[in-house]
């Protein structure tokens, strides 16, 4: 079946099997391999995603729900002229990551939190990030910069 | 004493150059990290390439009498399919072991397929190739295996009486006993037990814990037909390991072989290992002479790759009046599982020379531990490996022995430390510590949790009928990092050794190229090792690229893993810019017809002593070097050296950590209140990237404590292998960490470091768990096995209640 998404700004479609995942379609279809995928129970978060602008775990819908609609990447997330996300920044400037497999989800999830909530309490950014998981920082730094993302 | 969080890092006030050591500089690694710019080796773009996936029993003991491969291979997309019989004739040598611990050690032969019988839940069968990932899953559930099911071995204890034989082979399912007995001079084991006037006897259980790295395992290997090469990509942190041994196990000739790991999405030891599905894809992309690729999905990493821990551990300490100790026996029985992988047998070796911990013991000391081959997934190294059991026996012991004597555990704990004076101290084993402060990290620690305060508040709330207890709980530790001599690794049966390399090229622009044996998962090498070279030539960080983790780039080296890389690697990488440095010097020195003794070299610059005017940049040397037009006789051109650094010791990073816990006694849960880390791991190349590996290495050791569990049914089928059921903790299950600052450098290498990548972990599990009883023990909660779930607690509480109701009747 055909599913035409606008991904990251641009428009593509793509022939896809229909039990195609979503996040199987931004990385096999639409090559963009920044997403990652880290469980196949829905647990990790490492494939979160915004889709018309909230985030959500790519792996939890097909590719055909999200037929017409928008979707951002980790991809779209930084300037055409290379200038980082505040996100992105402040992650890089608290040591919020270490291997880095996570990362693509967890600032896909930090920014959608930011946008429902702009000034969290550590607790707020705690349980708002419960659904994406680290196996590397202890989370330490991850709340960290997510908080000095929400003070820029 | 300082609380370090609050200091921030920019790169912008960083000075250049010499003093580039011990400032919190922003990670190189982060920006293809942070906007999906990484490749990790599942991302890779592979024409041509057929999937792999693998069908693993669904028994633990079985014989497989007949498999069915034909409904599978009319699949259309499905390439071929091979079962264990039908690639038994291409292994050169079963899968390898490199750690025979015992020359009588018992190690049953181990293929990438089983042949004729499967020994664990997800022991490979057979395997697919096909054109989509899709469809080789689809395939492998067409197979049609009939199995002859044996009984399964899941308890340790009855495995060791033989019953049911999983190898018959060997008769027997323990592998290997150890023995180390130390009775002399000072000491006698029985004879300390005997005579104390303590003697502590406990039982613990390390449950067997899923390292459950967020990047499940991953595997390309790209062939050249014509050109006789191979090129194998994994999610490995062992590639030059991994050559050897893939080339031993394939008959591959190793110069015909490179191994190259992509960014790698962790490790925390389950990626120190050579695995089945690395072999098969190589050996049938060497057959079929097309790539050969496959990734493992996550509840197949949970029975697929090795887990940790599985032990039980026996422990008696022996302690006089005072309760300083004087013996101590421990006997181990260690969960091989099904096959010693890697180096299955060590791990737990690796705990027998830290069960003091941080005290003083007299040579009074017998240890032994046997290894036991179970129907589970086979055990190997995970984040401490070893370290953090013995350090978990001890700490608890102590806390035991604290009862016992009537005092406070932090109290009885300065009664043992081993006092900073005493540094170098050779231990009960003969083993010889560098240095240690450890009543400053304590106290430190003490201060930083407000020790007193929650002692008095302890008093006030934990009175008869409080539903919400407090706890508080202490540990410390040693650790043995930077493995490791490779001596030292001779006398324990190792097959390898434990140095590092390094090589280091200034390059005719000046700019410096650094390749490392090092193979960094998360570790931040990269910015390490380019701090650690601009500040030996004085240049910035910026102008030093690392290279690593391509055999083809970096052909020697031993990889990252046991807190080595930078005592042992960066150790290596300094004694390489050392050399370099000599050999500018010279040509310095030629050129400015000056004495090579007359010239001082700092910020990137050699000047005559004396004569400030006369002055050579590394960027004009480095020049000279590569035109070679002008250099001293007999000097080879070109500005590169290569040092390969044995260390003459390992390196003992210490600390101790401290936390308090509220138990709802109405439900069990525990809740972390407040966790204070005091890690001294010698000189810091990169604070803010010391701190992260402490950060991550407690919620790993807290997990431990509270969350994790590879459970098991009779049958011997793994209950927790999603991570809906195999508990990692998240976000909003930990606390903030405290970490406290204490800098004692270690004198037995040029950096004065320690390593720092298991610490964490080492000194959580037990300091949680000493919480843990601690709130409890008031009830008459003796112990609590862990996980200190919620099941867990609540079931202990309402046994010390029966077990009180009975005395009482």
């Amino acid at each position: 079946m055909e599913v035409s998404i606008n991904i990251n700004g641009t428009q593509q479609t793509h022939d896809v099997e229909p039990r195609t995942l979503l996040v199987q379609y931004i990385r096999e279809h639409a090559g963009l391999t920044g997403t990652n995928i880290g469980c196949d129970t829905s647990s990790c978060g490492a494939c979160s995603i915004h889709l018309n602008g909230e985030a959500v775990k790519s792996c939890t819908i097909l590719a055909a729900q999200a037929d017409g609609e928008e979707i951002k990447t980790i991809e779209g997330m930084a300037d055409a002229d290379g200038t980082l996300h505040p996100m992105q920044q402040a992650f890089m400037e608290n040591h919020g990551l270490q291997c880095g497999y996570c990362t693509p989800g967890m600032v896909m999830a930090a920014t959608s939190l930011l946008d429902e909530n702009p000034n969290p309490s550590e607790e707020d950014v705690r349980l708002g990030l419960e659904g994406n998981l680290c196996r590397c920082t202890g989370y330490h730094n991850i709340v960290k910069s997510v908080l000095a993302a929400a003070s820029v | 004493m300082t609380v370090i969080d609050n200091q921030t890092a920019s790169n912008e006030s960083i000075a250049a150059g010499n003093g580039v050591v011990g400032q919190r500089i922003l990670r190189k690694e982060d920006p293809v990290l942070l906007t999906g710019e990484a490749v990790y080796t599942n991302d890779m773009v592979v024409p041509g390439a057929l999937y792999m996936a693998v069908l693993r029993s669904p028994h633990a003991h079985a014989t497989i009498s007949s498999i069915d491969t034909s409904a599978a291979l009319a699949l259309p997309g499905v390439h071929s399919v091979y079962t264990g019989a039908d690639m038994a004739d291409q292994w050169a040598a079963p899968m390898p072991c490199a750690w025979p611990v015992t020359d009588d050690m018992k190690n049953p032969a181990h293929y990438p397929l089983a042949i004729s019988k499967v020994a664990y839940v997800g022991d490979g069968v057979a395997c697919v190739l096909a054109e989509t990932d899709s469809i080789a899953h689809d395939a492998i559930e067409l197979i049609d295996v009939n199995y002859d099911v044996h009984s399964a071995v899941i308890d340790l204890e009855s495995a060791l009486s033989d019953n049911v034989v999983i190898h018959d082979e060997l008769g027997t399912n323990a592998s290997y006993t150890w023995p180390l007995l130390i009775e002399e001079n000072d000491g006698d084991c029985q004879k300390a037990i005997d005579e104390a006037a303590f003697v502590v006897s406990e039982r613990y259980v390390q449950q067997r814990l899923i390292p459950m790295a967020m990047e499940p395992r991953a595997v390309v290997a790209m062939p050249q037909p014509f050109g006789g090469d191979m090129t194998l990509y994994s999610a490995t942190q062992v590639p030059h390991i991994l050559k050897v041994m893939t080339a031993l196990t394939l008959g591959i000739p190793e110069h015909q072989l490179r191994v190259v790991c992509p960014a790698v999405g962790g490790g925390f030891g389950s990626k120190l290992d050579v695995y089945a599905e690395e072999l098969l894809c190589v050996q049938l992309a060497r057959t079929l002479k097309v790539p050969v690729r496959w990734n493992e999905e996550r509840s197949e990493n949970a029975l697929a790759t090795v887990h940790g821990r599985g032990q039980i551990q026996d422990i008696e300490l022996a302690a006089d009046a005072d309760g300083r100790l004087t013996g101590m026996r421990v006997r181990l029985t260690a969960d091989m599982g099904a096959y010693l992988q890697l180096v299955t047998p060590g791990i737990p070796l690796f705990g027998a020379f830290l069960y003091a911990g941080v005290y003083k013991l007299p040579k009074a000391y017998d240890f032994s531990c046997t290894g036991v081959f179970t129907t589970m997934t086979p055990t190997d190294a995970y984040r401490g490996a070893g370290r953090p059991e013995a350090t978990y026996a001890i700490e608890h012991a102590m806390d035991a022995l604290a009862r016992k004597v009537g005092i406070d555990p932090l109290e009885l704990r300065r009664r043992n430390f081993i006092p900073k004076e005493s540094y170098p101290y050779e231990a009960f084993t003969g083993l010889v510590y560098d240095s240690g402060d450890h009543d400053k990290a304590a106290s430190i620690a003490e201060s930083l949790l407000d020790y007193a305060g929650l002692r008095a508040r302890q008093d006030e709330q934990n009175i008869p009928g409080s539903t919400k207890r407090l706890g508080v709980g202490v540990s410390t530790y040693f650790e043995m990092c930077g493995l490791a001599p490779s001596r030292v690794l001779a006398s324990l049966n190792y097959s390898a050794g434990g140095w590092e390399s390094a090589t280091v090229r200034v390059l005719p622009t000046s700019k410096i190229q650094v390749v490392t044996g090092t193979a960094p998962h998360g570790q931040g090498h990269e910015t390490a090792w380019s701090m650690i070279a601009a500040d030996r030539f004085g240049v910035d960080p910026a102008d030093v690229d690392v290279l690593h983790s391509d055999t083809a780039i970096a052909p020697l080296g031993l990889d990252t893993y046991g807190s080595r890389s930078l005592p042992v690697g960066g150790v290596a990488l300094t004694m390489a810019c050392d050399k370099v440095i000599d050999k500018a010097r010279q040509i310095a020195a030629h050129q400015m017809e000056a004495n090579e003794e007359d010239l001082e070299f700092s910020g990137g610059t050699f000047r005559v002593a004396g004569s400030p005017d006369r002055e050579m940049p590394l960027a004009a040397i480095a020049f000279e070097a590569f035109t070679a037009h002008n250099l001293p006789e007999g000097l080879e051109p070109n500005l590169e050296a290569q040092v390969t650094y044995d260390p003459p010791n390992f390196s003992w990073p210490f600390g101790t950590h401290m936390c308090a816990v509220e138990i709802d006694t109405e439900t069990g849960n525990v809740e972390l209140l407040q966790y204070v880390a005091v890690d001294d791991c010698g000189n810091k190349v990169n604070p803010l990237i010391v701190d992260g590996q402490v950060h991550g290495g407690v919620v790993q050791g807290i997990g431990q404590a509270l969350y994790e569990e590879a459970r098991y049914d009779d049958d011997g089928n793994l209950q927790s292998s999603t991570l809906a059921e195999y508990l990692v903790p998240a976000a909003s299950d930990v606390p903030p960490i405290t970490l406290g600052e204490s800098v004692t450098p270690s004198p037995g290498n040029p950096l004065g470091v320690k390593g720092v990548g298991e610490a964490g972990t080492i000194g959580a599990a037990p300091c949680v768990m000493n919480a843990v009883v601690d709130a409890l023990s008031g009830l008459g909660v003796q112990d609590i096995q862990m996980p200190a779930s919620p099941l867990n607690v609540w079931n202990a509480i309402q046994q010390a209640q029966a077990n009180h109701q009975e005395t009482n009747q």
